[in-house]
């Protein structure tokens, strides 16, 4: 079941930097860059995880002398949480990068940007 | 064509590094030291009842404000980088939102920022927490600005509300330095009983003010999208 997610989050990186690196659109690139995200939370998501076990709270089915039996890992969950906020806010900061681009050039394909080229 | 190999090859590359990892994994059959840690002293310690939580906001407390930081600081470039295209006044030429939606938001962003609230106050005992409230609240915001896209939202009070849950944050941290083991220590109140909403000490008040925090900033970087709209 792991291997399953794995094998996907591994393919959804692979994806989207291939997207990342061949689409001339900023905007498709940034699409790109947002799966590759995605990507990377399952790959770390699906590391964490044991078969046959329950999620990191504690309830009345879960008492606290049984929760190191019987939860997954819940410091990866606690990486993936940040991660997702920072992809959110790293994803919006492009997005502003790209609006100031497209108002400069008034396009979006990213090979009419030639000052930086060598 | 050339770019479009060298890229396939770079992709291929990556592939190659990421296949021994996925050929090496073997799933666990018990908690690592660390997991193990955390699973065995979160409830007698701490009194929270989602392990997740007592890591994000309390055994990893520094590590969530440096992210509450990086938040604040991309939500600050967008409004930075998009500053200038808000003064100039925009012609008037929008077509009206439908009758449902206009209706429809009025009903439920209201609904959807109470669900936000009550997301981040019990992120200590249900899968929640600060930053998937704080998401919920800037969703309710998204939706009132779908609704209605000249609507402005006052980014004094956003950037207030923002400003004072993060230091009321670095006061708490610093308030368990003083009276409890250390920086962002949770046990500065009484840790009561698991489960309980009025438990796991400052767990809940901090992850409020994380759920005001990320809201404000999320909700001010669609407030800058918004309003450059534009072009």
């Amino acid at each position: 079941m792991a291997q399953i997610s794995l094998a996907t989050g591994f393919l959804l990186i692979l994806i989207g930097f291939y997207g990342a690196l061949t689409q001339r659109n900023l905007m498709r690139m940034i699409v790109g860059f947002t799966i590759a995200d995605s990507g990377v939370n399952l790959v770390i998501v699906a590391i964490g995880y044991m078969h046959g076990r329950t999620a990191p709270i504690i309830d009345s089915t879960l008492p606290a002398g049984e929760a190191p039996a019987r939860i997954i890992d819940p410091v990866p969950q606690a990486l993936v949480l940040t991660a997702i906020v920072i992809g959110v806010g790293v994803t919006a900061l492009m997005l502003a990068y790209a609006y100031k681009l497209y108002q400069a050039k008034r396009t979006l394909d990213i090979s009419t940007f030639t000052e930086l080229k060598w | 064509m050339v770019r479009r190999f060298a890229a396939l090859l770079l992709i291929l590359a990556l592939g190659a590094v990421f296949l021994p990892l996925f050929l090496a994994y073997h799933p666990d059959t018990s908690l690592n030291p660390t997991a193990l840690y955390y699973a065995e002293r979160t409830a007698q310690d701490l009194g929270a009842a989602n392990i997740v939580t007592a890591i994000v906001v309390t055994y990893r407390g520094l590590d969530t404000l440096g992210e509450v930081t990086v938040l604040f600081l991309s939500a600050a470039i967008v409004g930075l980088v998009l500053a200038r295209d808000r003064l100039t006044p925009r012609p008037h030429t929008r077509v009206p939102a439908g009758e449902l939606l206009t209706t429809g938001s009025r009903l439920l962003a209201p609904l959807i920022m109470l669900l936000g609230v009550y997301i981040f106050s019990n992120g200590h005992l249900t899968p929640g927490g600060g930053f998937q409230g704080g998401a919920v609240i800037a969703s309710g915001v998204l939706l009132l600005l779908l609704a209605d896209p000249e609507r402005r939202f006052g980014h004094r009070i956003i950037g207030f509300i923002e400003s004072l849950s993060g230091v009321a944050y670095v006061l708490i941290g610093l308030a368990g330095l003083y009276y409890a083991g250390g920086f962002l220590d949770n046990r500065i109140l009484p840790t009561g009983q698991v489960g309980q909403l009025f438990s796991a000490g400052a767990i809940p008040l901090i992850y409020s003010l994380i759920g005001l925090k990320v809201g404000s900033e999320f909700s001010s970087i669609l407030a800058d999208l918004s309003e450059t709209e534009e072009l």
